[in-house]
C-alpha cells in the first residue's frame, strides 16, 4: 500500500501542513501578525510537554496552550503594553516553562529535537489523519468565514459597518492558527511553524491581483516547497523541515528579485 | 419613521467623555452635516450609529429598513494585500458584475474596475470608497471626513457627486466635513458638534452666527472662532441648548 512508504506519508504530511498554512499564513502577512504566529507557535512546546506529563495526545495538548496563548493575547492586547513587549513576554516563558518542564519527565525518554525541529519522516498513519483532519477543518474555516475575514482584515469600521463583528473573525484566526500550529509540530516543529504561514504567503504577493489568487498561489508554493525539500533531505541526508524552509525561502527569494526587476523595468 | 435615531447619547473612552447627551433623528432623503473641531465627537458619533462603539448612555436605534453605506475616514490598504477595485467592490458579499459597474459610475469613476486598489490617486480612492459604500443601494450614506487628503476642487466635485447621488437615489446623507464652505450650499442641516449639540440648524441659520463668518474669514483664526465660541448667543432657531460639564 502506498501509505506504507515512509517518504510518501511525509510527503502528503508536508503537503497537508502548506495547504493549511497557506490561506491562513496570508492573513497573517495581511493583518501584521507574524509575530503572533510565532508565538502562538513558540507556546506549543509547553503543550508538548503538558500532554506527554499527563500521557494525552500531543496535537491536542498542543492545541490547547497554543489556543490558550493566543487568547490570552487577543485578551491582554491594549492594556498597557504595547503588542509586541506582551508577545515577547509571552511566547518566551511559554517556551522557557516548556522546556523546562520537559526536563522534568525523567521517565519518558523524549527526543525534543523532534518537538523544535519537527520529525516528519516519523509520520505515522494516525499522524497523517491527524494533520490532514486539521488541515481541511482550517481550510474550511477560513473558506466559509473568507469575505468576513477580508471585510475586518481590511477596516474595522467597514466590517462594523457591514454587520461584521471584526472580534469574532479574530476569533476565527486565532482558532485557525491554534489548529495549524497544532497539526505543524510533526512537521516543522514549533521553530519553524511561523515560517510555513508567512514564508509562502510572501512569496506568493508579486505574483497576485486578488487576496484570492494570492492564497491559492501561495498554497502552491508551500506544496512545492515540501515536495522539493523533502527530496533534497532525502538525497543530501539533511533535516526534513528545514529543508522545506530553506526551498520556500529560496523560492521567496527569486519571485521576489523577479517582481522587483519587473515593476522597475522600462 | 426616522433612519436613525440618536436618543441622550453619552460615549466615553475610560474616564474620558468624549459624547454627553447627544440627540439627533435623520430622515429620509435628507443631507445632515456635522461639524466641529477636532476631538469633539464627531468619527465617535458616526461610529456609534454604526454599532462600532458602545454607548455608555443613552441609545441609538435604527429604522426597520435602514440600510447603511458608510465611507471611512480613512482607509489602509496593506501593500501586500492585492485587491482589485471590482474584488473590493464585492466584499463582503457577492455582488453582480452589472451591480459594480452601476456603482463605479453613480460615485464618477466607470472605467477603474480592474485597477488595484494600491495604484489609486487620492481622489479616485475616494471614489471607489463611495461606489462601494453605495453598491448595496443604501437609503443612509455616512462619509466621515470623506474629501481628507483631497485638493479643494477635488473635494468640491467629491461633493457634487454626493449632491448627484442624492438626487438620482433619494438616499439620506450623514456627513462629517471640516470644509464647512463647501459642504453649505448642499446640506439641508448642519449640527455644530463639541462633545454636546452646541448648536444646529439650516446652512443659512448657522451661516448667521458671526462664529461662522469669523470662521471662513480667514484661516486659523476662523477654526479657533469655532473652538471658542461662547454657548450664550441666540440665532433664531427653535430648540433648547443642552449644555453639560463635559464640554465646558
Amino acid at each position: 500500500m502506498i501509505l506504507d512508504d515512509f517518504m510518501m506519508r511525509a510527503t502528503l504530511a508536508g503537503i497537508g501542513v502548506a495547504l493549511a498554512a497557506a490561506p491562513l499564513g496570508c492573513f497573517v502577512v495581511w493583518r501584521r501578525m507574524a509575530y503572533f504566529g510565532d508565538a502562538t507557535a513558540h507556546a506549543a512546546i509547553l503543550g508538548v510537554a503538558l500532554s506527554l506529563a499527563l500521557s494525552i495526545s500531543v496535537f491536542a495538548g498542543a492545541m490547547v496552550i497554543a489556543l490558550l496563548m493566543a487568547l490570552t493575547v487577543n485578551l491582554l492586547t491594549g492594556r498597557g503594553y504595547a503588542m509586541d513587549t506582551l508577545l515577547g513576554v509571552l511566547a518566551h516563558s511559554a517556551l522557557a516553562f516548556g522546556l523546562v518542564a520537559v526536563s522534568f519527565l525523567s521517565g519518558i525518554r523524549i527526543d525534543l529535537m523532534a518537538y523544535l525541529f519537527g520529525d516528519i519522516l516519523a509520520v505515522s498513519r494516525m499522524d497523517l489523519a491527524v494533520i490532514w483532519g486539521g488541515a481541511a477543518l482550517v481550510v474550511a474555516l477560513i473558506c466559509w468565514r473568507w469575505s468576513a475575514l477580508l471585510t475586518a482584515t481590511l477596516n474595522e469600521d467597514l466590517a462594523h459597518a457591514s454587520g461584521i463583528d471584526p472580534k469574532r473573525e479574530q476569533l476565527v484566526l486565532t482558532l485557525a492558527l491554534a489548529i495549524t500550529v497544532a497539526v505543524a509540530i510533526k512537521v516543522v516543529g514549533v521553530l519553524l511553524i511561523a515560517a510555513m504561514l508567512i514564508i509562502p504567503a510572501a512569496a506568493a504577493r508579486p505574483l497576485s491581483r486578488t487576496p484570492e489568487s494570492m492564497a491559492l498561489v501561495a498554497a502552491g508554493i508551500g506544496s512545492v516547497s515540501a515536495l522539493i525539500g523533502l527530496r533534497a533531505a532525502y538525497i543530501f541526508d539533511t533535516p526534513a523541515g528545514p529543508s522545506i524552509v530553506c526551498v520556500a525561502a529560496l523560492i521567496f527569494a527569486g519571485l521576489s528579485i523577479v517582481g522587483s526587476l519587473r515593476t522597475s523595468g522600462p | 419613521m426616522s433612519l436613525v435615531n440618536v436618543e441622550n447619547l453619552s460615549v466615553s473612552y475610560g474616564a474620558k467623555t468624549v459624547l454627553a447627551h447627544v440627540s439627533l433623528a435623520i430622515e429620509p432623503g435628507e443631507i445632515v452635516t456635522i461639524v466641529g473641531p477636532n476631538g469633539s465627537g464627531k468619527t465617535s458619533l458616526l461610529r456609534s450609529i454604526i454599532g462600532a462603539v458602545k454607548p455608555s448612555r443613552g441609545r441609538v436605534t435604527h429604522g426597520p429598513d435602514l440600510r447603511v453605506g458608510y465611507v471611512p475616514q480613512r482607509l489602509h490598504i496593506d501593500p501586500t494585500l492585492p485587491m482589485t477595485v471590482a474584488r473590493f467592490l464585492r466584499l463582503p458579499g457577492g455582488v453582480a458584475p452589472a451591480g459594480i459597474d452601476d456603482a463605479l459610475t453613480q460615485a464618477g469613476v466607470p472605467d477603474l474596475s480592474t485597477a488595484q486598489m494600491s495604484q489609486l490617486s487620492g481622489g479616485q480612492f475616494q471614489r471607489v470608497l463611495l461606489a462601494r459604500a453605495l453598491i448595496g443601494k443604501p437609503n443612509l450614506l455616512l462619509l466621515d471626513e470623506a474629501t481628507q487628503g483631497l485638493d479643494q476642487p477635488g473635494s468640491a466635485a467629491f461633493y457634487r457627486q454626493i449632491e448627484t447621488v442624492r438626487r438620482d437615489t433619494g438616499c439620506a446623507v450623514l456627513m462629517i466635513s471640516h470644509e464647512l464652505h463647501v459642504v453649505m450650499s448642499a446640506s439641508d442641516r448642519v449640527i455644530c458638534l463639541n462633545g454636546h449639540v452646541c448648536c444646529e440648524g439650516t446652512p443659512e441659520v448657522v451661516a448667521s452666527a458671526p462664529e461662522y463668518r469669523a470662521l471662513f474669514g480667514s484661516g486659523t483664526m476662523g477654526a479657533l472662532a469655532l473652538y471658542r465660541h461662547d454657548h450664550d448667543h441666540a440665532h433664531d432657531h427653535d430648540h433648547r441648548h443642552e449644555h453639560t460639564e463635559a464640554a465646558e
